[in-house]
């Protein structure tokens, strides 16, 4: 019962992906949409939370990515998928919690 | 597929600073009527929405807590509140409101509708929905 | 929670390939979407509008997008963005027109915030309506119902 979790807030703002990432479970997904991308960038301090996060893809919407321009600032293992991806992600996972 | 579904009502936010806390407790009293299997969760600042004795006087809006305490005519027994949100708060479960429900299968015993339950058994009660409504 | 894949009528060419397989990812579901911010103000309605686009493109049913909280908002036809934005309210419009969606504003939130219909005008002796083409009012049982028939539900917010 793998659960995609969808973040959209800033870490620096927020304590949402920290809770997320606290909540979630081994084949879980993790999507950063929104201000949640943010976590994403490398050397950031909330990257260093993704990259413990064993057993749970993490990835993070193009658009927003883009939008914030942070192409080609990502950190490594982020997988960044367009809103098709997104789709996807919400029929191969079991259900969907949005970490508001 | 049976067509009763387990519907999980997840609120993280404090009640009054947004309308979320309200306007999911809206949903929950509604979707009582369609004869689901219900739970609330409460963690994060959703453990907020527990914390007994407001009084919205002063602030002019209309106390909805009672309406919390309401729920097991409902026939909504299971409330999850995660220990460590609370504690992080600095919260016990003594601070929050008394929720209770009548046990069918006990004579109809009133029992409480408030599990405690840790940050692991949370994402576990979250895995095991079929349908997570997240406000 | 979905059923078992349902295999197409149009397989019969797949030879060599695990068409299980291969349909996992691309199964039609029925998709149930929440919106719970209102226009302009987040982000929300956009990523919903564009992750409901997306779906439609990809062959999935949208059995119901409902607009919960603030999210009514998206669906006063008063709005007046700039020239050179987004039309948030047109988008949706012509969405639903397009596609035959069911866009489902909750009553009880709109009348909060003064979302509503020529029904609604008249039994609230009110002068005006605001409610935009392809949006209906109804109760938080829609919700609930959307909920029930969909596969996957997906929120929204802030």
């Amino acid at each position: 019962m793998a659960l995609l979790h969808t973040v959209n807030k800033s870490p620096y703002q927020c304590n949402t992906l920290e809770s997320c990432l606290q909540h979630v479970g081994e084949g879980d997904v993790v999507l950063l949409i929104e201000d949640g991308v943010y976590a994403a960038v490398k050397g950031g301090k909330a990257s260093e939370m993704l990259a413990q996060a064993q057993g749970v893809k993490i990835c993070a919407l193009s658009a927003d990515v883009k939008a914030r321009g942070l192409t080609g600032k990502l950190m490594d293992g982020i997988e960044v998928v367009d809103y098709g991806g997104f789709v996807d992600l919400v029929v191969e996972t079991d259900k969907t919690q949005a970490w508001l | 597929m049976s067509d009763v579904k387990n519907f999980l009502y997840v609120n993280r936010k404090a009640p009054h600073g947004t309308i979320y806390a309200l306007e999911s407790l809206e949903v929950v009293l509604i979707g009582a009527a369609f004869e689901q299997d219900v739970a609330l969760a409460f963690l994060d600042d959703g453990v907020f929405q527990l914390v007994k004795g407001w009084d919205t006087s002063e602030l002019g809006v209309k106390n909805f807590q009672p309406a919390y305490t309401a729920l097991g005519d409902y026939d909504i027994s299971k409330v999850y509140v995660e220990r460590e949100s609370l504690e992080e708060r600095g919260l016990t479960e003594d601070d929050l409101i008394e929720m209770t429900y009548e046990d069918e299968e006990d004579d109809w015993a009133e029992k409480s509708s408030i599990r405690i339950v840790s940050r692991e058994e949370m994402a576990q009660i979250m895995r095991d929905a079929d349908v997570i409504l997240s406000f | 929670m979905a059923g078992p894949p349902v295999m197409p009528a149009n397989n019969k060419n797949t030879c060599g390939v695990s068409v299980k397989q291969q349909l996992a990812g691309d199964e039609p579901v029925k998709l149930g979407i929440v919106v719970l911010e209102g226009p302009y103000q987040h982000e929300a309605a956009d990523t919903a509008y564009n992750f409901a686009v997306a779906a439609l493109e990809k062959g999935h049913e949208i059995f119901r997008i409902f607009f919960y909280h603030d999210g009514v908002n998206n669906a006063t036809r008063l709005m007046v963005p700039p020239q050179d934005d987004r039309h948030i309210q047109k988008r949706w419009s012509e969405l639903a027109e397009k596609h035959n969606l069911d866009l489902v504003v909750c009553v009880a939130a709109a009348q909060r915030r003064g979302i509503m219909d020529e029904e609604e005008q008249k039994r609230h002796g009110k002068d005006a309506n605001n409610i935009a083409p392809g949006f209906r009012i109804s109760g938080l049982g829609q919700l609930i119902e959307a909920g029930i028939q969909c596969d996957r539900l997906v929120f929204f917010g802030d």
